[in-house]
């Protein structure tokens, strides 16, 4: 049992605490560059993740998923919000403070290439955080950590001296996971880390993270767009629509009872492989409209088939629900 | 009756270190008329390969270099470049998973689809206009009307697979090739898309031979699937005895791997390993290095194919040395 830190002990609980998150990005026209409008990417973004747990962040392309990864990691900058982790909030750090805090939040995007340097080796690539964040003694013992990293994710460790290209898709990815695991951290955030690979690579990637997760009691924030992968990873689910958390509960809450109808539009859209269901009508029509211009009162009314007349001028909160949390008006418990 | 297209002993190579490597190699089947066939695989298997191969669109330096493609008879292999041309454009048209790719960004997109009526059908413009804006209403565009002077980066990509979809209808042809239609859309839209392509299906009675690597995709819209790995067929079988009884290693594999099918929480059954690189497939069963039922041919002897129920090809050992079992030897 851990009692030695100052922290408050309500942060135990949650290793992760978001809290009114907010990032809008600027619109920026003509010669002098003046703000015009703003890309909505994120607002008012509230949610938790406790250790050893895996909290998926759903939606479909602009809805601000990614945007909130990076957020937390202050990849980009907030106008609001606070985010706790282990009880600190990022966002009053300084940048020496959060560079140390990345060593416990590591980051892997959906393309493994785009984030391995081509011209280093494997190795040097896993070795790297572990130097900088002053992670074994020498060169030779930080070598055995690479090998044991390796084998972790289930590469040969004598693959060390190659280069990234020397890889397939799913390898590299591994190299990813395994350089996130060398700087020992607590969380990690998954940015559609699997969207990329086929079916049978990426059943071999979940198992590994799954397994990690029960190892080393990592934490997962999972940003996926892909509600099959969800349902078999994550605890908890938060749902967006155009920049908001439209609906979050356990994971089983959500896929048996979803409370939001954008919600059960997008379960309902996933094609079955049961041969015996086919050929339903699709569950919500029409496109996502532009971040940057949402629709007045709740985002999702123009798609929406049960709206109703106040859901067109007035903008639901969330409301509380049995199993989580519910942005429509139809979640709201009668007075 | 023959079938409309009729695919044999299609063989695919690009040249490689030690010789051609084929990365579709002796590929069989049929497409019935408005049947809609699946070819199903991962990134490799050459799917996507056999479309192309089918259309005589394989880029430099590949080429095709054995076989068959007979529609209604005629070997599209043989012919002349411009009569080729005229299937391309007539019979048999494609559209791919990145509509953006295919799209005049700075025509708008009317414009596009009255050209490529025009290029196959002597029509004054006013006509192929109005024949365009039918087919923006008959793919689903709102407002098709003023949809016609809309550029392409003013529609979303939903609506710009329907403009595609509109501009491989508009010549009417009998096959229509679907290479990954709806997998770089949203899955709301992705939604819209296949229920869109089962109609346009049903209405004009025309075939579909659908390139997908999404079983999801196969089940809402296929009639029968082909199932490719490494550039060789593998099954093909009715789209319920497929998902519902795979007979394939590979196919089965494939399937139970799927996070839809898995139980929360617990491990997900792998294929372990990886798709070999073309140049070092095994000689026998290119699925065997990653295959649980391996025994002693696989890796040198290539599978023949077996025919384990009416309409239902499998080419394995072991479902061979099975049958064989059950009649009594």
């Amino acid at each position: 049992m851990r009692t030695d830190t100052g922290r408050h002990p309500s942060d135990e609980a949650s290793l992760l605490r978001v809290e009114g998150l907010q990032t809008w990005f600027p619109i920026r026209r003509g010669l002098m560059r003046r703000t015009t409008g703003w890309v909505q990417a994120a607002t008012d973004i509230s949610f938790e993740i406790a250790p050893g747990r895996t909290l998926a962040l759903v939606g479909e392309s602009g809805c601000g998923k990614t945007t909130v990864g990076r957020s937390i990691l202050r990849l980009e900058a907030p106008q609001k919000g606070r985010v706790f982790f282990e009880g600190k909030d990022l966002m009053t750090l300084s940048r020496a403070e959060m560079r140390a805090a990345r060593q416990r939040i590591q980051i892997i995007f959906q393309d493994p290439m785009a984030s391995l340097d081509p011209r280093m080796r494997v190795r040097d690539q896993i070795a790297e955080g572990m130097k900088s964040f002053g992670i074994g003694a020498n060169d030779r013992e930080r070598d055995a950590r690479v090998a044991e990293l390796l084998e972790r994710v289930q590469l040969d460790p004598d693959t060390m001296e190659r280069y990234p290209h020397e890889f397939s898709g799913g390898q590299r990815q591994r190299i990813c996971i395994a350089r996130a695991l060398a700087v020992e951290p607590r969380m990690i955030v998954c940015d559609e880390s699997v969207s990329a690979l086929d079916v049978s690579i990426q059943a071999q990637i979940l198992n590994l993270l799954r397994d990690l997760q029960q190892d080393l009691g990592l934490s997962y924030l999972f940003i996926t767009h892909d509600l099959s992968v969800v349902r078999y990873l994550a605890h908890e689910v938060a749902v967006m629509y155009l920049g908001e958390i439209v609906e979050e509960g356990p994971t089983r809450r959500i896929f048996e009872s979803p409370a939001h109808p954008y919600t059960k539009g997008l379960l309902a859209a996933i094609p079955s492989i049961d041969p015996d269901h086919r050929g339903a009508a699709p569950p919500v029509l029409g496109d996502v409209p532009s971040p940057s211009d949402p629709p007045p009162g709740c985002h999702f009314h123009t798609r929406c088939p049960f709206v109703m007349d106040r859901c067109r001028k007035q903008a639901p909160p969330l409301f509380e629900i049995e199993g989580g949390r519910s942005r429509c008006f139809l979640s709201e418990s009668p007075a | 009756m023959s079938a409309l297209l009729e695919v044999r002993g299609l063989r695919t190579v690009f040249p490689g270190e030690s010789g051609p490597v084929p990365v579709v190699d002796d590929i069989a089947f049929d497409l019935d008329r408005s049947e809609v066939l699946a070819l199903v695989g991962e990134s490799g298997s050459g799917k996507s390969m056999t479309a192309l191969s089918i259309l005589r669109l394989v880029p430099k330096p590949g080429r095709v270099d054995a076989g068959a493609v007979a529609l209604e008879g005629e070997n599209l292999l043989d012919l002349p470049v411009t009569a080729m041309r005229r299937i391309r454009g007539r019979r048999i048209s494609m559209i791919f998973q990145e509509p953006m790719t295919c799209l005049n960004p700075v025509l708008p997109v009317g414009a596009q689809v009255v050209e490529a009526i025009q290029l196959h059908e002597a029509i004054s413009t006013v006509d192929a206009r109005a024949r365009t804006r039918d087919l923006f209403a008959e793919v689903g565009i709102p407002d098709p009307e003023a949809r016609l002077d809309a550029y392409p980066h003013q529609l979303s990509g939903g609506l710009k697979q329907r403009v595609m979809i509109a501009m491989a209808l508009s010549t009417r042809p009998e096959i229509l090739i679907a290479d990954e239609p709806t997998t770089a859309l949203d899955v709301t839209v992705q939604a819209q898309i296949l229920a869109l392509l089962r109609d346009l299906q049903r209405e004009r009675r025309m075939a579909i031979l659908l390139i997908t690597h999404d079983l999801g995709t196969v089940n809402e819209l296929a009639d029968r699937v082909a199932v490719m790995y490494a550039g060789r067929l593998v099954e093909v079988a009715e789209r319920r005895a497929l998902l519902s009884e795979p007979l394939h290693p590979y196919t089965r594999g494939l399937l139970r791997s799927m996070p839809a099918l898995a139980r929360p929480g617990e491990r997900l059954p792998e294929i372990p390993g990886v798709v070999p690189p073309p140049d070092q497939w095994p000689s026998g069963c290119r699925f065997s290095t990653r295959c649980a039922e391996r025994f002693e041919p696989c890796a040198d002897r290539v599978p023949s194919e077996t025919e384990p129920a009416p309409g239902r090809r499998v080419w394995c050992h072991d479902v061979e040395r099975r049958l064989d079992g059950g009649a009594g030897k």
